[in-house]
């Protein structure tokens, strides 16, 4: 007979009790660990958006809807299309703090003759381009020739496809990944096809332009500010500096998604919370009343020569074995189950996420696992300290009734 | 072991009933000798239960000491008296107790878990033949009869072979023989040197006694040796 051995019949002999304790520890460290994991998931997501726009500042021509059209196309994907003149670009290239910049070109397919909806076309310079290639090559790494394409996750055409915009043949090289943006619902392509297909749809009689030619205009430009200069103070120099344009910061662009992004990351932290309170006090109810039913017994240890501090070690004991396996329990069930999960959330909640890296998926798990076994001995070790300050003498007399 | 109790006194708070305090021990003096039996009887409700957990250690007196071989053992760290109730005291409760999840043997050993001499092994065989435990002994003790847990009672406290054995009605639940049983085992601790304290209604139990002292008004009142 030794004291492990009453340790380990203590929690093998009461295995009703055991199992539910170990369910709350498997729930609470489950909840922890997944939530953690998922909130991490989105502000991935959200930074691999800020990553995908690639710029610190978009310009677009100053018009009362220009912001609005540029978020809508990029974000929500309604087809849009704007045009400035392009020795805007040489103007901004003057501006202070401008390290990098490219032009990008839009316009919006006539009708279906690919798709179910109208498409975006977005075109970028190769030579300058430094916000979308470095993504796009996830899909096609060359160089896009004329009349080639890349098209996002929503588009039905097929690598190797044909698409027809405005009556000009255009190949599908390459397909973009789901990110849950307008990207999904956008095709891409060299700045020398879209002015081509600007000037197809001219000749069809649509004209998107009123008289300039096409080799004249750009519609926005991406920058990239040097580093040490406020990006803020070089969106208002643009605007201050270049008339007939308007800078807009992309980290403000990205506040829609951002909100929704924000609310389901506080409902998660708000679900981690309830959780963890509710299993706390569920903890420290059940330890309680465990500790309360046993008086007897651990009057009886008492008596034979425990003292208060080795009851104390006693019940804490029991307590840390359930917590320690059910954490360890609830952090690998939760791994199974997020992951998956976790791209599940991203189709259907259309919100782009990306899992955290192992180091940090670990120190999560080291979270979890300290929030419950910590959280499970502490809950005993109150009640068995409150046990231990009575007189044994009389918990006997309660004893067994 | 020499074990002296000077002026004890116990109140209970019955301030939950609104009847005030109760006063259940007033000056009571007493000395327990090794190699000796005491007898201790009287009314229910008496204070012989209460007496009894002061002088072995688990209920401190509300004023007085218990001194055992002069050492006041309520003026002790919890750690140390801890130690003494392990290694000097058996103590056989009045109300049933066992750990429910051990069986009848682990139970008896318990003491010797948290301070063992190496001896309790062959001790607890003897012991189990001795109390007639021998078919239950790896049964759960929370199947056992009222009976069966006294006698596991007895047998836990003798296992550490105390110096002092306070023994609280041990013979409750038990037929006459197997009460016989118990008696003898009690004076064979006595035999051996150990102080032997037992409180009981039985009038038989009262032949075993050297000295049989009655509770009366808070008091003991000697009746014999
Ligand atoms: N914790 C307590 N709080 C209040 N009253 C108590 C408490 N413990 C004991 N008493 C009271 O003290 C008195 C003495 O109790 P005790 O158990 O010592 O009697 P006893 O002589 O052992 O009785 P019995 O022969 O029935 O076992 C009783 O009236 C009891 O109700
Ligand atoms: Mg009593």
């Amino acid at each position: 007979m030794s004291i492990k051995k009453l340790l380990y019949k203590s929690i093998t002999g009461r295995p009703l009790r055991s199992f539910a304790l170990l369910f709350i520890c498997v729930l609470m460290s489950g909840v922890v660990f997944g939530g953690a994991v998922l909130s991490a998931s989105m502000k991935n997501g959200m930074n691999s958006l800020e990553h995908r726009f690639g710029a610190d500042i978009i310009v677009v021509p100053k018009s009362a809807k220009g912001q609005v059209e540029l978020e809508n196309m990029l974000l929500q994907g309604t087809p849009g299309y704007f045009y400035m003149d392009k020795s805007v670009n040489g103007a901004l290239e003057k501006i202070n703090g401008v390290e990098k910049l490219s032009a990008q070109y839009f316009l919006v397919s006539a009708n279906s003759e690919c798709c179910s909806a109208k498409v975006q076309i977005i075109g970028f310079d190769d030579d300058t381009d430094f916000s979308v290639k470095p993504w796009l090559s996830e899909a096609y790494s060359e160089k896009l020739g004329l009349n080639e394409l890349i098209v996002g996750s929503g588009i039905s055409a097929q690598v190797g496809h044909s698409l027809k915009f405005y009556g000009v043949e255009c190949k599908t090289v390459g397909k973009l990944e789901s990110t849950g943006t307008g990207i999904d619902t956008a095709v891409y392509a060299s700045a020398e096809t879209v002015k081509g297909l600007i000037k197809a749809a001219g000749s069809k009689g649509i004209s998107v332009l009123s008289k300039q030619s096409p080799d004249d205009v750009i519609s926005s430009v991406y920058i990239k500010v040097q580093d040490g200069y406020d990006i803020d103070e070089v969106t208002a120099d643009i605007n201050l500096g270049i008339d007939g344009v308007q800078a807009v910061r992309t980290k403000s662009m990205i506040t829609a998604t951002a909100d929704r992004l924000s609310v389901f990351s506080s409902s998660i932290t708000v679900l981690i919370s309830a959780v963890y309170i509710l299993s706390a006090v569920i903890m420290l109810i059940v330890f309680t009343a465990f500790v309360n039913e046993r008086k007897g017994e651990f009057a009886l240890l008492r008596v034979i020569g425990f003292s208060r501090f080795m009851l104390g070690r006693q019940v804490m004991s029991e307590a840390s074995v359930i917590c320690v396996v059910g954490a360890l329990i609830g952090i690998s069930a939760a791994s199974v189950i997020v992951f998956p999960f976790a791209s599940l959330i991203e189709k259907k909640a259309a919100l782009p996420m990306l899992s955290p890296d192992l180091i940090s998926v670990v120190g999560y798990a080291l979270l979890a696992f300290a929030a419950v076994a910590v959280t499970g001995p502490l809950a005993s070790a109150y009640s068995a300290y409150r046990l231990s300050r009575i007189d044994t003498g009389r918990i006997f007399r309660e004893g067994d009734r | 072991m020499l074990i002296t109790a000077h002026g004890i006194s116990r109140k209970y708070d019955r301030t939950r009933s609104s009847q005030g305090s109760l006063q259940v021990l007033s000056e009571t003096d007493l000395t327990i000798e090794g190699g000796k039996i005491i007898v201790i009887y009287g009314r229910s409700g008496s204070g012989k239960s209460t007496l009894l957990n002061i002088l072995a250690g688990i209920l401190s007196p509300s004023s007085g000491t218990v001194r055992y071989d002069g050492r006041d053992i309520y003026s002790l760290p919890d750690r140390e008296l801890s130690v003494l109730r392990c290694k000097e005291v058996g103590y056989i409760p009045q109300l049933h107790s066992a750990v429910g999840t051990l069986s009848v043997r682990e139970n008896i050993l318990l003491p010797s878990a948290v301070i063992g001499n190496g001896k309790e092994n062959l001790k607890s065989d003897e012991l189990i033949e001795q109390l007639d435990l021998k078919e239950i002994c790896n049964v759960r003790a929370n199947v056992l009869s009222g009976g069966e847990l006294r006698r596991l009672s007895v047998a836990r406290a003798l296992i550490n072979s105390p110096s002092v054995i306070f023994a609280d009605e041990p013979t409750n639940d038990l037929d006459d023989d197997t009460s016989q049983l118990v008696l003898q085992q009690l004076r064979l601790a006595a035999q051996n040197g150990a102080a032997v304290v037992i409180v009981t209604h039985e009038l038989f139990a009262r032949d075993y006694a050297d000295v049989l002292l009655r509770m009366q008004q808070g008091s003991l009142v000697r009746e014999k040796g």
